[in-house]
């Protein structure tokens, strides 16, 4: 706290507050500046052509303009929050379907501590992005494969010619080394 | 309601990452809303999608396309703030209390007797969801102590129980319980003597019920 705004890491979720509440075009901004480079770039990995990458980054960031106030800081980062809509666009425009979402859970009443909430949040994020960073190669690699898209095990394997069991053994691997790097910094 | 058997994190991963066809995500979508567990390790891998995303680099906006997008939200009604849902909404629906979990209450509505079931043999019965694409989520209905009609499935098969219970030659599956199959799973589940079953399914092939009704019935129902 009490230090100045980073640009590297900037706190989201004022920003997304002041989106909200004020209409605010150049915080709008920053978020566009920051996320559409990244959101085209995940969808032109996820086997989009960059026309159809950068209508669906202005999708993606139109409904952030509208539904700004739907954002809550303490439940997730605000990259999780633009990837979820993005991916959401994605099932809508490339196969025509909807995706069943589970029932919203409830929580408890709203706590002075938000702000607390929020930070956690940040924290947890900023481990995860480490932790991420920090795995082997080839585990990242097939970590992002899965996330691009409507790739199935058998197209990886027959892609990358590595045998099914082994892409499954080494996803099943990459994911305990996260829980367990994230178990280390958060306990 | 103790659950015992959830969703893998491999079809989790699929659901996060936007991969599973609807059928299955009307599945997974209703067994997160009654488990805690698996709402935990949705909510990590969604973060993990995060992560991806902002890890990536691209090239950095240009003010042209700044501006395109600026005259484009320039122009849009803005949702009211005073329209924002309360997260805070309704109960969580509990099976044991002959509710159905939300998202398939969207597809079937809130009651089971009001579905309009179709018989296809051995007292078993049916109802397809409306979803798109190949696969296909089906409500099954089996009377207390039947078999469960001997289907060999070429894919993927993951199962819901909503009331009752079966079991097969290993295990034992009750409300709220996950049941996955392979391509390679011989399976034969009974339904439990005291009451009937009542299980929401998807498959990513054609299920084909052996020995109950002929081919052209088969495709007539959709099975
Ligand atoms: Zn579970």
């Amino acid at each position: 706290m009490g230090k100045a705004p980073d640009s590297d890491d900037p706190d989201w979720g004022s920003v997304m507050h002041r989106i909200a509440e004020a209409r605010d075009i150049d915080s709008f901004s920053a978020v566009f500046r920051h996320f559409a480079p990244r959101l085209t770039s995940f969808l032109m990995r996820s086997g989009a052509t960059r026309a159809e990458a950068e209508e669906v980054t202005q999708d993606v960031m139109t409904v952030l303009w509208q539904k700004a106030h739907l954002f809550d800081p303490r439940r997730a980062s605000l990259s999780t929050w633009i990837f979820a809509i993005a991916r959401n666009r994605r099932i809508d425009r490339l196969r025509k379907e909807r995706r069943p979402e589970p029932q919203e859970v409830l929580w408890g009443p709203e706590q002075a501590d938000d702000h607390t909430e929020a930070m956690i949040m940040k924290q947890d994020t900023a481990h995860l992005t480490r932790a991420l960073t920090e795995l082997p190669e080839k585990q990242r690699k097939l970590i992002e494969r899965a996330f691009f898209g409507d790739l199935s095990h058998s197209d990886i394997a027959r892609e990358t010619g590595l045998p099914l069991g082994t892409i499954k053994s080494r996803i099943r691997l990459a994911l305990e080394r996260l829980r367990h790097s994230m178990s280390q910094t958060t306990r | 309601m103790t659950l015992t058997h959830h969703i893998s994190d491999e079809i989790l991963l699929s659901y996060a990452a936007g991969a599973l066809p609807e059928a299955f995500g009307v599945v997974v979508a209703s067994h997160i809303s009654l488990c805690d567990d698996c709402r935990a390790r949705m909510t990590g891998f969604d973060a993990l999608g995060g992560a991806i995303l902002e890890r990536e680099t691209g090239q950095p906006v240009t003010d042209t396309q700044l501006g395109e997008m600026l005259t484009l939200i320039a122009h849009l009604p803005q949702d009211s703030a005073a329209a924002r849902p309360s997260t805070r909404s309704a109960t969580p629906k509990k099976l044991s209390q002959g509710q159905l979990p939300a998202p398939l209450c969207d597809y079937v509505g809130e009651r089971l007797d009001s579905l309009p079931w179709r018989a296809v043999g051995g007292g078993v019965r049916q109802y397809v969801l409306p979803t798109k694409g190949t696969a296909r989520a089906r409500m099954l209905y089996i009377p207390a102590g039947t078999k469960i009609p001997d289907h060999g499935h070429g894919g993927m098969e993951l199962t819901l129980v909503l009331q009752g219970s079966y079991h097969d030659a290993d295990d034992s599956f009750g409300p709220g319980d996950i049941d996955i199959a392979g391509a390679d799973t011989q399976h034969t589940p009974v339904a439990a003597e005291n009451m009937p079953c009542i299980c929401l399914t998807a498959t990513d092939a054609p299920l084909r019920f052996r020995g109950l009704l002929p081919r052209v019935v088969q495709s007539f129902l959709r099975i």
